[in-house]
């Protein structure tokens, strides 16, 4: 029986719907992400599933338990879950032991097992030398530490984390990515966890579910989200991609008149996303058996880590955005071959 | 290029004095201001409790006449108690009121908020006067419902007892503890709440574990200014504890200043007052500033209403009685009685008339003077204080001179005296020769503008830290002067919380008792002041038609204010 079942799960505002009919389920362990542009009801989806927010359509199931559902909803005082909020909302008048301790006196747990638990918390977080300190004395690190802390040290069913590290500086949130996934490694916790920055959900998640609208456009895996995006969405969202508006005739997919492999698409018009790490550049035509494609290129720039190219293939239109190594650096203008990995190419909806 | 460019030929050597000088001169004009409004006074009363009546010999007489008498070691306790007890009850009746405002989905919050509004209009003698009506012994409504219903002969409630005075002080003072409640409230994010919720926390516990303790320091903020303003307070002690023969310090001051004047005597008493509210400010101060009691971690500031169910309505209840202890009913007899013949003959047509409105405004020989004394005393005193204020407070803001700090200090000092304790440093320190002020209009306007400095000096901190320097800098990189710079910019950007400022001293002033009292002559009697005579000679329908004329006034200057200035600008704090 999956741990965490969202059937058909709707959030309306009056006429404006921001949860539409949402189906999401999650076996006992697993880490799964809600990603998407800001105002696509992802958090309203976390909210819910906490129970802050009622639902005015479809159910939301722990072990097979309705916990809302219209017009019957537990409290969140009452769901065993935990959340992470994006303010980590740390009490300022507790000390950190008291902040972590506040779960457990709620459960009635003994005086010692209390004070045992909290210890051990702390010292997975790290936090055992400041344990008398208030928040205001901690960095913003620290007070995610804590909030962690807290949240798993109830055990919760299941574990929400909504933008924990959005209030963090770029450096120390990736630290903060690795850390949450450790936490998930070592206690197995069911989480949802929301974000809109792709890298920190490809970095801690089982599957992503990516929402656009109110909707879920797609749950898989993170690499397969980008190597196989299924929507025209999905492949936008995650990473760059070149869309393509392609045809398939007798079996073959062809851009602009290219070829690139054949497909078992029906006949007729079709989108393909092309990501521009599937395509290399070569000043001499490559012996390579996957299409190979004359061009120019048009523009580039120069990012660091990579180049990025614009080419246009010749005899053609089409602009496609091709990455490439730092050392391979091709003139504006330069005659070039684009080859292209046909096991890359998606076509999407 | 026309010939309107600036003459390119002449060196001018700029001068430090000339550079200087507008500023200086400014800066030695307001601390001279500042040591006669402030610093003289309490200087003076302080010198003067040492000093023998007349001959100004150094003696210490002054303090053991001050506190020989068990009578005034009494007033004393009683005050400290009455504050203590004013202050319990404003708790009470206000941390549910701003909770359920600032957190709840309670009906008729502008009904509550009007209700604080109200009761902070209101002036706390003309509520101990509706009290008088409501709960006197023998013909208060009160009492007489409740005999008539029950045949009882023994009184249900009598405002002439400790508890009575405390309690319709409370009715009065609440707002405080609210306004301060409710935005320390308003900081708490919701998902403070909601992480306690998560937990396991239902509404109760996460109240009492998580919310309440947040706003605990501005509870006990809002606890301690009460209990100042308490142990401060004239009016109500005069009117309900003078005839319950209930003796505080505040009235002991007053008998000191009957024939014959005993000054020295009554400032050595005031000593206490002064050093147990700067001691208390103190406190406060340290309360408020504890590190880490602001929830200030990250943005998330989102604010959710906690759904009460049936538990809203008794929250409304709540409100619904404190709006009808605390003004309703009062307004209602006061009203009743200001258009009544006599008024415990109660609601009816032969009872009314317009006769105590006819004969203030008409025929009394000092009501009418008494009404322009009020309006132009509070004027004059509340532009100086905003005038002081804003230039005090640029000073310091902007950093103009070494030693700002110093001026920004005298002018928040009055904010830690007592006004009773100002009024009789002003007595001690201008009333007798050389300047021979007593009951002139200058000394009254002069202790007004001294003593609600404070008030106009914090308005005008919060505006001009509002205004950014560039926009002054923009000015004078295209040729205006520091002073023309100020008044064709800043000043301008300014108006509107200038004018707020100058209309909450205006109301303040205008209701002013507990200073007034000991300053005024017989030609220089203020509206409060001949409201208090009124009500010792015992006519209650000319006290109260005289209340509403002063309430009329009040109601009108708070009008103009919040449609020029903004719904809430009495009750921001500052």
């Amino acid at each position: 029986m999956p741990r965490l079942t969202l059937s058909g799960l709707t959030k309306a505002y009056g006429r404006l719907t921001v949860v539409d009919s949402v189906d999401l389920t999650l076996e006992e362990g697993e880490f799964v992400s809600l990603l998407g542009p800001s105002g696509c009801g992802k958090t309203t989806t976390l909210r819910m599933i906490a129970g802050f927010v009622d639902p005015t359509g479809g159910s939301i199931a722990v072990d097979g338990t309705v916990l809302s559902a219209p017009g019957a909803v537990v409290p969140p005082e009452r769901r065993g879950m935990s959340m992470i909020f994006q303010s980590y909302a740390i009490w300022p008048n507790m000390t950190v032991e008291e902040n972590v301790a506040f779960g457990l006196k709620l459960r009635k747990l003994t005086r010692e097992e209390t004070r045992r638990r909290v210890g051990e918390i702390l010292e997975v977080v790290q936090l055992s030398h400041l344990a008398h300190r208030y928040p205001a004395e901690l960095s913003g690190g620290q007070q995610q530490r804590v909030a962690l802390a807290r949240a798993i040290v109830v055990k919760p069913a299941v574990l929400l984390l909504d933008e924990p590290l959005s209030n963090l500086d770029a450096n120390l949130r990736e630290e903060m990515r690795f850390e949450i996934r450790r936490l998930h490694d070592e206690f197995r916790i069911t989480t949802v966890y929301v974000t809109h920055d792709q890298a920190e959900a490809m970095a801690t998640s089982d599957r992503i579910a990516v929402m656009n609208a109110g909707r879920i456009e797609q749950v898989d895996a993170p690499h397969l989200l980008y190597t196989r995006p299924r929507t025209r969405f999905v492949a936008g969202f995650v990473g760059r991609t070149n869309l393509l508006e392609a045809q398939v005739t007798s079996g073959m997919l062809r851009v602009d008149g290219i070829a690139l492999g054949p497909s078992t698409q029906p006949d007729g018009p079709v989108l393909v996303s092309l990501r521009p790490q599937a395509m290399t550049i070569h000043e001499a035509q490559p012996p390579l058996a996957g299409p190979v494609i004359e061009a120019s290129i048009a523009e580039r720039t120069y990012l660091g880590e990579s180049w990025d190219y614009v080419v246009q293939p010749h005899g053609s239109a089409l602009r496609l955005r091709a990455a490439a190594a730092p050392l391979e650096a091709h003139e504006v203008g330069r005659r070039v071959w684009l080859a292209i990995d046909p096991r890359q190419v998606a076509v999407v909806q | 290029m026309s010939d309107a460019a600036l003459p390119a030929a002449q060196v001018v050597r700029p001068s430090r004095l000339r550079r200087l000088e507008p500023v200086t001169f400014l800066w030695i004009v307001l601390i001279a201001a500042l040591l006669v409004l402030v610093a003289a006074p309490i200087l003076k009363m302080v010198v003067i409790s040492f000093e023998e009546q007349d001959t100004g010999v150094f003696t210490i007489q002054n303090y053991v006449t001050a506190y020989g008498r068990a009578r005034y070691l009494e007033a004393l306790r009683n005050s400290l108690m009455l504050g203590t007890l004013s202050a319990a009850i404003s708790v009470v009746i206000a941390v549910p009121m701003a909770w359920a405002v600032s957190r709840t989905d309670m009906p008729g919050k502008g009904f509550t908020w009007a209700t604080v509004l109200a009761a902070f209009i209101m002036p706390p003698y003309l509520g101990a006067i509706g009290w008088i009506l409501l709960a006197g012994p023998n013909s208060g409504w009160i009492n007489v419902a409740w005999r008539d219903l029950t045949g009882a002969t023994a009184p249900l409630v009598n405002v002439y007892t400790f508890t009575g005075m405390a309690f319709v002080i409370a009715l009065h003072s609440f707002p405080l503890v609210f306004i301060f409640v409710k935005s320390a409230l308003d900081l708490i994010s919701s998902e403070m709440e909601d992480a306690a919720n998560i937990l396991g926390g239902g509404t109760w516990v996460t109240m009492r574990r998580v919310t309440l303790p947040l706003v605990w320091p501005s509870i006990m903020g809002g606890f301690i200014l009460i209990f100042l303003e308490t142990i401060a307070l004239f009016g109500t002690p005069a009117i309900i504890g003078i005839p319950a023969r209930i003796n505080v310090v505040t009235t002991q001051l007053w008998q000191f200043f009957e024939d014959p004047v005993r000054v020295e005597v009554a400032a050595a008493f005031a000593i206490p007052l002064l050093l147990v509210t700067i001691a208390l400010i103190a406190v406060q101060k340290l309360l408020l500033a504890r590190k880490g009691f602001v929830s200030q971690t990250g943005k998330g500031g989102e604010r959710r209403q906690i759904k009460l169910g049936p538990w809203r309505w008794v929250l409304f209840a709540w409100c619904f009685a404190v709006a009808m202890l605390s003004v309703g009913k009062p307004l209602t007899v006061l009203l009743q009685a200001s258009f009544a013949k006599a008024w415990g003959r109660g609601f009816s047509f032969d009872n009314l008339t317009l006769r105590n409105y006819q004969f203030l405004l008409f025929e009394h020989d000092m009501a009418p003077q008494a009404v322009w004394n009020t309006v132009w005393f509070s004027g004059a005193s509340a532009t100086i204080a905003v005038v002081l204020a804003l230039l005090v407070a640029y000073i310091v803001v902007r950093r103009l001179m070494r030693f700002a700090d110093a001026l920004g200090f005298l002018a928040m000092a009055p904010f830690v005296i007592p006004g009773i304790v100002m009024a009789i440093g002003f007595y001690a320190a201008y009333a007798g020769p050389p300047l021979s002020l007593y009951g002139s209009a200058l000394l009254i306007i002069l202790a007004f503008a001294s003593r609600f400095l404070p008030i106009a000096y914090a308005s005008s901190q919060a505006a001009i830290r509002a205004v950014h320097p560039e926009m002054e800098e923009a000015a004078r990189i295209l040729g205006s002067g520091r002073l023309h710079a100020i008044r064709k910019v800043t000043a301008p950007l300014l108006k509107t919380s200038l004018l707020g400022g100058w209309l909450v001293v205006f109301i303040v002033a205008s209701r002013e008792l507990s200073a007034a009292i000991f300053l005024v002559g017989p030609r220089t009697r203020t509206m409060s002041v001949l409201l208090y005579d009124l009500t010792e000679q015992g006519n209650f329908e000319v006290v109260s038609a005289f209340g509403g004329i002063l309430l009329v006034i009040t109601l009108a200057i708070v009008g103009i204010g919040m449609k020029l200035v903004g719904r809430d600008f009495m009750l921001r704090r500052e």
